[in-house]
């Protein structure tokens, strides 16, 4: 399995490189860089590792949900290198693949991932770590007030993501007796989506080039006139 | 010398495909007209959205036209400002990571640069050197033209662009967005003779334009007309009619001082508002008079398109220029800072 994954969906800016086993990942706190960073991390990948972007299996990247804009330099980057390969894309959610980097860096099973989205709002998921060591959803991802987000069965759940500090009180309000911990300096890893996608590559999920689109979540961004 | 050109600096996707030797080979267009319209302007979010959703499949679809196998593209040109900084970092994204793909050179091109060659697509093309008027929804801008990337700005609007004011008049007159066409629509059926606008920053020498004092001018005029018409519709046609040979006078008035003043022969009209009959008209009359040659594009070219970002592309590309794999759109880029070829 040969798999380059990318995520532009945070102030953070990642690629990596899964090659069977072996892991390579650049990444760069960056906020506004990455249409300068992005293509040379991917390159430098490849050229490390002595391949052509034609030799890849697949191609995955952060869909969303997260900074609009972010999450379409993403998207795009990604239709545009896997049209001109000729290679299928794997969309994973920011969500899940952060869920995936707490386990990695922990080894928390239960997690409950939460974004700022602004306007009182948070980027809301339920993941549990699953036989196969792969966050798996427990709910649907969500936007929604802080204080109204779906609480899960059961406790042991750990807090991920910058959403727990913007909404410290109101989230954990919410949760109360279910939550055991909170990570929220956590940010998203195109390491962490290459796992959950080289997952999902072998199970037949992925879709060509034009079919890669973002996650934004928030589907209402204007009033009418 | 083949070239794949991306526009999505507002809101119109294009894409097109120019060849060194045959032209213009495939060029599609899609316009978000009808997802702007009910805000009563473009809404840069919904605008970025839209470009993610329509540019690869336009490129899928100029390359079938073209019947363009992937290896016979050698470069790639996108639209790198200025613009919606969200809209064009869509196209400069896929672009860039398309030519790297494919293993080819990439270019950012200066979306006016586009417009102002967009005329050299046609025949007879005009030879160098000119002056452009680049005249649209965003700028009024009159360009000397030494050659390519040779640019200096003899003048610009101090405030609304030529294509502003006739949509911000249009909506005056409750005419559906996109106003400045319905507009030029109107007019036709009005009275040149019942109402004299002003022919702003005219009767003082200089480059400069100012269109704003034109749109209150109408608002005012249409106030004081309907509260005594008898046909209020034909006023609203006479405002209209008022209005747009106003602001077309003024721009042929400045076009011909401009090339008076610099000694050059031929103009080049681009943008969208050079689309606009009445004003092809006039200046072709006002220059002709002076012995000069006017030169515009298709009216499909004189709105944003991929074509002219193919064409631009083609033009420096060919001549060696090309950028590094970071991609850096400008939402404000000024046109003299452009390198000559």
């Amino acid at each position: 399995m040969k798999l380059l994954a990318i995520d532009t969906s945070s102030e953070t800016c990642s690629a990596a490189l899964l090659l069977d086993e072996r892991l390579e990942q650049r990444l760069e706190h960056a906020p506004r860089r990455h249409g300068e960073l992005i293509l040379p991390m991917m390159q430098d990948l490849l050229a490390e590792a002595g391949l052509a972007v034609t030799d890849l299996d697949a191609m995955a990247f952060g869909c969303g949900p997260g900074s609009f804009t972010g999450v379409r330099i993403a998207t795009a980057v990604i239709q545009g290198a896997a049209f001109g390969a000729e290679i299928p894309v794997v969309p994973v959610s920011t969500l899940a693949a952060m869920a995936q980097g707490q386990f990695r860096r922990t080894g928390d099973r239960r997690l409950l991932v939460a974004l700022d989205a602004r306007m009182e709002e948070v980027y809301w998921g339920c993941f549990e770590i699953d036989g196969q060591d792969l966050a798996a959803y427990c709910c649907e991802e969500r936007v929604c007030p802080p204080d109204s987000v779906s609480s899960p069965q059961g406790c042991g759940w750990h807090g991920v993501g910058p959403g727990w500090s913007a909404y410290r009180s109101l989230l954990t309000g919410r949760l109360g007796e279910a939550l055991s911990g909170m990570s929220p300096e956590a940010v998203c890893e195109a390491r962490d989506i290459a796992i959950l996608a080289a997952a999902d590559y072998a199970e037949g999920r992925h879709v060509p080039a034009d079919r890669a689109m973002p996650v934004y979540l928030r589907d209402k961004v204007t009033r009418a006139a | 010398m083949r070239v794949l050109g991306i526009e999505t600096s507002c809101d119109e996707t294009g894409v097109a495909i120019y060849d060194g030797e045959q032209g213009l080979i495939a060029h599609a267009v899609y316009s978000q007209i009808g997802i702007h319209a009910e805000y009563g302007g473009v809404v840069p979010e919904l605008a970025s959205r839209d470009h993610v959703r329509k540019t690869l499949p336009l490129i899928h679809q100029v390359l079938e036209e073209s019947d363009t196998a992937a290896d016979l593209i050698d470069g790639v040109a996108y639209t790198a400002g200025p613009g919606l900084i969200g809209a064009l970092l869509v196209g400069a994204a896929l672009g860039r990571s398309l030519a790297w793909s494919w293993g080819c050179p990439a270019i950012g091109v200066h979306h006016m640069e586009g417009h102002l060659l967009a005329p050299l697509i046609e025949t007879p093309a005009p030879e160098f050197p000119f002056v452009a008027l680049l005249v649209s929804g965003g700028h009024t801008q009159l360009v000397d033209v030494a050659g390519i990337g040779e640019y200096r700005v003899l003048g610009e609007s101090l405030d609304d662009a030529a294509g502003e004011a006739f949509d911000k008049t249009a909506k005056i007159l409750d005419l559906p967005y996109p106003g400045g066409p319905e507009l030029a629509k109107l007019a036709e059926r009005g009275d040149p003779e019942r109402f004299r606008f002003p022919r702003p920053m005219t009767d003082r020498p200089g480059l400069e334009f100012s269109f704003s004092g034109l749109k209150t001018f109408a608002l005012n005029c249409l106030r004081t007309e309907l509260a005594r018409a008898e046909d209020p519709s034909q006023t609203r046609a006479d405002i209209a009619r008022a209005f747009e040979e106003a602001v077309v006078d003024t721009l042929a008035i400045k076009c011909r001082r401009a090339l008076r003043e610099t000694g050059r022969r031929r103009l080049v009209l681009a943008g969208g508002v050079s689309a606009n009959r009445r004003l092809r008209e006039r200046m072709n009359a006002a220059i002709a008079a002076d012995g000069g040659e006017t030169y515009y594009p298709r009216p499909d070219f004189c709105t944003d398109n991929g074509a002219m970002i193919a064409h631009a592309g083609w033009h420096r590309l060919r001549a060696g220029q090309h950028e590094p794999l970071a991609f850096k759109p400008r939402a404000r880029w000024p046109m003299e800072q452009l390198p000559p070829l």
